[in-house]
């Protein structure tokens, strides 16, 4: 097996236009998954440029090395925001962008949660809290291979309520699993609730190194802040990392940005239309399907 | 007499054959001391984490590993569940789960401890094997069965010294038949084994035919066997340290269903209660599961069978 090259650390200065081209499409696709039986549209544009820039600056992984032991994993985590990695996926050619026009369809296996049988997708999820144990396992192998790649885990806030989270986080620590990244999408809303008014999760950078993590905050709907965050991994030797990534739920659309009440929503072709037409600067969108949208 | 061969050695020697072998373990190290030093970085011990182990457990496979990963089987079975029919089961990676102390071995520790519900919920998870050796040979001769086995797995655990003289060589899915009379069909598994050849020795001793039937594998389950033993018996009996649902009991249950046969059935079991802390000889007998008491509720069972005919 050839061995991946070293990843790049990237010029902080860099232009990032392809980047935001990128985001914008993949935003466009998660908008059009939410027609005709909806997504989980909230997470999925907050989490957007982080999967854009992980999949496009940060993980050496490609269609062509998808089998390659040497490549950096990616594992979602809180897999309800699964569209945004459907559409990085596609846009970057691990399968036919066409192929999101499955969503939903019992021909293809493109649904709420994310499968591991759509190229790019490395385990499914969908119950919380799992995938730092299952990146654990996969750090734990490369580790004893001698290997140089990294496991990068993409965590909601709200999943951080989740006891084994919290359990795995004290394991990789005493393991000292430096090759592994926590990225945490932290949007400050769960499904119904803002994370501060339920269960507060603050201050969160010192819960992860009291835990015995590195950890930095960025504002994870910037390049320019991700290039420097990732190229400075690990942040401490022999310590994983936590990334704290401010987010804003609903990213791109104001419509849609910072709200409870647009967790999971299902629009129609109209209303879908007027959304995207918003995200590329139009006016707001006219949302009939308001009411039936929460769930 | 040669010595017998621990678990920890039948372990080491796989490890030492098999590069995939990884051993994992929740701070559960009595059956596995030495692996640390035989196994250096293959073996993990994750402090008291069972659902992180499992997951992790999970993630090595996907690297090509094969994990024997090991709990006290109550809390491997069910504060890691869902870890185990989420990433293990529905993926069907070969995880393999052993659990310390199921059934009654558990003694005095009470009910927290009581893994006595783990083949219930370790069977419903599709493609789960489930193995429960009679003693400590029986487990050893099986560990390279289990390990070579590409499907998850989970293992009642035993150290117990042997409880007959096994008759069969082991094979996944193979019960072992230690006599075939017609007359009582008595069928059981692990530990209790040696307390059903008790039993059969006292039928003897009165009479009483039996067909005894060792399970040791109960997911895939000898259909035939099953089958063999039902359809002559005047009598079938299920012996296990399980609640009356969900385990053995059940399985004869459907097998029977499925083959249009309705025979007599006693479940010598645990029913829907915990057992009575206490040490291992005391348990088998308040329980009624010691080979003396099981013979008389069988003889219980034959007369009240007469008395009404």
């Amino acid at each position: 097996m050839n061995a991946l090259p070293v990843p790049f650390p990237t010029a902080v200065t860099e232009d990032h236009r392809d980047l935001e081209a990128l985001a914008l499409r993949v935003r466009e696709h998660c908008l059009r998954m939410a027609a005709g039986g909806g997504c989980f549209i909230g997470a999925s544009l907050s989490c957007a440029d982080l999967l854009v820039h992980l999949y496009s600056r940060v993980l050496n992984v490609r269609p062509e090395t998808l089998d390659d032991p040497g490549r950096d994993y990616l594992l979602l985590s809180k897999g309800h925001d699964v569209p945004a990695l459907y559409a990085t996926l596609a846009e970057r050619g691990f399968f036919p962008v066409g192929r999101l026009r499955n969503h939903l369809k019992t021909t293809d296996s493109i649904y709420w949660h994310p499968n591991c049988s759509v190229p790019g997708v490395e385990f499914h999820s969908g119950s919380l809290g799992h995938l730092l144990a299952v990146g654990i396992g996969i750090a734990l192998d490369i580790r004893l291979r001698g290997g140089r790649n990294r496991v990068f885990v993409v965590l909601g806030d709200g999943e951080l309520d989740e006891g084994s989270v919290w359990e795995s986080c004290l394991v990789a620590a005493a393991q000292r699993l430096d090759n592994m990244v926590a990225v945490v999408d932290r949007n400050g809303l769960q499904a119904n609730c803002r994370t501060e008014e339920l269960v507060p999760l603050e201050p969160l950078p010192a819960k992860f190194r009291a835990f015995g993590w590195a950890c930095r905050t960025v504002d994870g709907h910037a390049f320019a802040d991700l290039d420097e965050a990732f190229a400075g991994l690990p942040g401490v030797s022999g310590r994983p990392t936590a990334i704290v990534a401010r987010t804003v739920r609903g990213k791109g659309v104001p419509s849609l940005e910072d709200r409870a009440d647009r967790w999971f929503a299902s629009f129609t072709d109209f209303e879908v239309e007027a959304l995207v037409r918003e995200l590329h600067g139009g006016g707001p969108a006219t949302l009939v399907s308001e009411g039936k949208v929460v769930r | 007499m040669r010595a017998r061969t621990t678990y920890e050695q039948a372990l080491a020697a796989l490890a030492a054959e098999r590069d995939d072998l990884v051993v994992l373990t929740a701070e559960n190290r009595a059956h596995v001391r030495g692996l640390p030093e035989a196994l250096g970085a293959r073996f993990v011990d994750v402090g008291i984490c069972e659902q992180t182990m499992v997951g992790a457990a999970a993630g090595l496979a996907l690297r090509g590993r094969t994990p024997v990963v090991h709990g006290l089987a109550t809390f491997l079975t069910l504060r890691a569940f869902e870890f185990i029919r989420t990433d293990v089961g529905l993926p069907r990676l070969p995880v393999k789960l052993v659990g310390f102390v199921p059934g009654l071995l558990s003694e005095a520790n009470g009910p927290t401890h009581q893994a006595i519900d783990d083949v219930a919920v370790m069977r419903a998870i599709p493609g789960m094997q489930v193995f429960c050796p009679a003693d400590l040979d029986e487990l050893v001769e099986a560990l390279p069965h289990i390990v070579a086995s590409r499907a998850p797995a989970y293992v009642r655990y035993t150290a117990a010294p042997p409880a007959v003289a096994h008759v069969e060589p082991f094979a996944i899915g193979k019960a072992e038949v230690l006599s075939h009379d017609e007359g009582v069909s008595l069928l059981t598994y692990g530990p209790l084994l040696r307390e059903a050849e008790g039993a059969r020795g006292v039928l003897a001793a009165r009479g009483v035919p039996v067909h005894l039937v060792n399970l040791r594998t109960l997911e895939p389950m000898d259909e035939e066997s099953i089958v063999d033993a039902v359809r002559p018996a005047e009598l079938v009996v299920t012996l296990e340290d399980h609640f009356h649902r969900g385990g053995l009991h059940t399985i004869v249950a459907e097998t029977c269903l499925k083959h249009h046969l309705a025979p007599r059935v006693l479940g010598l079991d645990l029913g829907t209660s915990f057992f009575r802390p206490a040490l291992l000889p005391d348990v088998l007998e308040h329980e009624g599961l010691a080979g003396a008491r099981v013979a008389e509720r069988i003889l219980d069972a034959l007369c009240h069978r007469e008395a009404n005919a």
